[in-house]
């Protein structure tokens, strides 16, 4: 395709000196063509007049797979919608899937092979922050750009990654906010997986129990990845009998805590919990029975009652079965490509530098989520909400807050 | 005095957990006490017959859901022994296509089961998808029993020993008072002279694969109602398993099951005092200086090599 467009270029002044009419009116069609393809292709993309190539970085086989495949369809979904709508700047949206196989030094290879090697215009994937940690230094020195689904524990904030989930002050805050005026909740019990997402919610948690809400937290414990114990951990709740449960443990270790919790009579009758880490697409694994009646805080629910929302929901079943669930981390994965083709619309082209300057103020009114607009952190605008575990697996929307403002380095919660 | 009627009810149930995770442990061990102990083969492809046991669990689950409402409540019987039949069914195969063809390799054994492990991973996400699912236990498996207002003994936890009991005394009648017991007995200590003694010494390896996995199969099932079901489940308990039964010393069951109490009271002891990620720290730690004390383990049996 580059040379006949680099023909076209060199015509141009020839074709405008002539002056003819007939000609002008060609010259001014090979024109507008060629400077869209020429913007285009400045960082050297693999962009073409039908085509632009974008990249698709999740784990498909190994422990994550449990987790992204949900994100990886999202996304999948996304596009296809968008290249049904016409695509982007009148070109189709390539996918080149690579496999990171929840393997971090694996992400790393994968990403530089998609930036240096395919050229992509754009990345959507990893999930778990190891992942992103260890892609990171790759988008910034090949000046890549990452849409990067999940809700983490902040911190961080690149020129080369758009976070569309919430970062960690998003997610809790307003949660424990509604929890105590509800629940008249005063003593906490704070239980996490051992890494840095549950350990970094759990210290903001803590300071806003703590010097905001005036509460007592009564018991801090983290469990290491994958355990399936937690009968002392249980006693323990017990013996404290806190006000409140507030849970972020993952993985495999999520069933394993909650059917125990269920066994051992702590259930919500007894007890309120309030959890950071489970979606629908946990709750397959857990079985809805085993959490009713405990509390989840995310920015989306599959059961969220609005049209945008109702049109995903069905284009996500036809698609992918009537049985799939949806949860908040694959409804954040489906923003990615939606927010890039703002953005790319925005800017009037696909180069980097330009999509990244045209990010901020972006607004998607289409979310299913509602409303989303990318802040100059790179981190969405979102509301945040309380469900309640139904037995059949999903939520009831209790609450919904006003939109938050994204705050990655939070102040007075480091 | 109530807080004293609450710490009594607290320390019996702290009780009732340690010999719950202690039954949970010699259950996961049983089948490589025989495998690892017996054989001497390092099967990094166990958990995921502990796997096999779960979806075949879940399998019969939807299926007695869908077809057989009524069954419900007695579902769980049969998934125990169809786990039993099809992990050992699957290991017997195992044991035909591979171990029999590495048996004195053990490093390569080593590598191809730890292969297998990754292919039988990637076997169920295809089969049943990346995402975990949930088998649906009968109705009297779930809950405790409310002994008191604050002691609730919870009924998983009491099946599951059962079952350990019942397994754990089925294995020890198989291997020390049955006639094919003592012809593994008699293989694991001289493979030749047993030979020349008329043993069947393939078939005697073949079968203890299979019942070794079967085993597996029955700790999977019951696993089901206390942890996740999902293609990776396997691994979260290799770790346990290996340290359990090397710890108790390879080839004696009586130190598998020493090995396994000790290390579930120190762990759900500490647990109750510390954080877990401690809890383990400190369990492992003590595990690593007795066994630089005792590189054979707590138990070992004299063998002649």
């Amino acid at each position: 395709m580059e040379p006949t467009l680099a023909g076209a270029k060199r015509l141009l002044p020839r074709r405008l000196a002539l002056g003819a009419a007939a000609l002008s009116l060609l010259a001014a069609s090979v024109f507008s063509q060629s400077v869209l393809a020429d913007a285009a292709n400045t960082t050297g993309l693999a962009v073409t007049d039908t085509e632009v190539l974008v990249g698709q970085l999740h784990s498909a086989t190994g422990t994550m797979a449990i987790s992204e495949t949900g994100s990886i369809q999202a996304e999948r979904l996304a596009i296809d919608q968008i290249n049904a709508s016409g695509g982007i700047l009148g070109r189709q949206i390539k996918v080149v899937q690579e496999d990171g196989a929840s393997d971090w030094p694996t992400f790393a290879e994968k990403a530089k092979k998609l930036l240096v090697g395919d050229k992509v215009a754009a990345v959507f994937g990893c999930w778990t922050s190891a992942s992103r940690k260890a892609v990171l230094p790759v988008f910034e020195k090949e000046n890549g750009l990452l849409y990067y689904p999940t809700f983490y524990e902040g911190l961080e904030q690149s020129k080369n990654v758009i976070y569309t989930g919430q970062e960690a002050t998003q997610q809790i805050l307003a949660s424990l906010d509604w929890i105590a005026q509800n629940k008249g909740a005063k003593t906490f019990y704070l239980i996490g997986s051992d890494y840095i997402w549950p350990r970094t919610s759990m210290k903001i948690a803590r300071k806003h129990i703590e010097n905001v809400l005036h509460g007592t937290v009564v018991g801090e414990d983290y469990y290491p990845l994958g355990n399936t114990q937690f009968g002392s951990l249980i006693n323990k709740v017990k013996l404290k009998k806190p006000d409140v449960v507030f849970a972020a443990v993952v993985g495999g270790s999520n069933v394993a805590f909650y059917k125990q919790m269920k066994a051992a009579g702590v259930t919500s009758a007894k007890q309120n919990l309030l959890t950071l880490s489970v979606t629908e697409d946990e709750l397959l694994g857990i079985g809805g029975e085993n959490m009713a009646g405990f509390y989840a805080s995310m920015k989306y629910f599959q059961s969220l009652d609005n049209p945008n929302n109702k049109a995903f929901v069905e284009a996500f079943k036809a698609k992918y079965g009537k049985d799939s669930v949806i949860g908040d981390v694959t409804q954040a994965a489906y923003l990615g490509p939606w927010l890039w083709k703002a953005a790319v619309e925005k800017a009037g082209s696909f180069d980097i530098d330009k999509v990244v300057a045209a990010s901020p103020g972006i607004e998607l009114k289409t979310a299913p989520e509602g409303y989303v607009k990318i802040h100059d952190n790179h981190h969405l605008w979102s509301k945040s909400r309380i469900g309640e575990v139904l037995p059949n697996g999903q939520f009831k929307v209790l609450y919904e807050s006003e939109l938050i403002e994204p705050n990655p380095f939070p102040k007075g919660y480091q | 005095m109530e807080w004293l009627s609450e710490f009594g009810a607290i320390a019996a149930m702290q009780g009732f957990n340690g010999l719950s995770v202690f039954c949970v442990l010699l259950l996961m061990a049983l089948g490589l006490a025989i495998i690892f102990g017996q054989m001497g083969v390092i099967n990094m492809a166990h958990g995921e017959f502990l796997t096999i046991g779960a979806y075949t669990t879940y399998l019969l689950s939807s299926l007695t859901l869908d077809y057989f409402p009524a069954l419900q409540p007695y579902y769980f019987f049969f998934a125990i022994a169809l786990s039993f039949v099809v992990a050992g069914a699957v290991g017997w195969l195992v044991e035909w296509a591979m171990i029999s063809r590495l048996y004195n390799r053990p490093l390569d054994t080593l590598l191809a089961t730890w292969g297998l492990s990754l292919f039988m991973q990637q076997g169920f996400r295809s089969i049943f998808g990346a995402r975990e699912v949930s088998a649906t236990p009968p109705e009297w498996l779930m809950g405790s029993f409310s002994l008191s207002d604050a002691i609730d003994i919870p009924r998983n936890g009491v099946f599951t020993m059962a079952l350990t009991v019942l397994m754990t005394g089925a294995v020890f009648v198989l291997l020390y008072r049955s006639r094919w017991g003592l012809q593994v007995r008699a293989t694991v200590q001289n493979r030749m002279m047993s030979r020349a003694v008329g043993i069947n010494t393939r078939k005697v390896d073949r079968m203890t694969f299979a019942l070794g996995c079967g085993i597996a199969g029955v700790a999977g099932a019951a696993f089901t109602t206390i942890g996740s079901t999902g293609p990776t489940a396997g691994s979260l308990y290799i770790v346990d398993t290996f340290l359990v039964v090397v710890f108790g010393g390879a080839q004696s069951l009586f130190g598998t099951i020493a090995s396994a109490f000790a290390i579930a009271q120190t762990q759900s002891v500490s647990e109750f005092f510390m954080s877990g990620s401690m809890a383990k720290v400190l369990t492992l730690s003590a595990v690593i200086l007795i066994l630089m004390l005792r590189p054979q383990g707590l138990f070992t049996s004299k063998v002649r090599k």
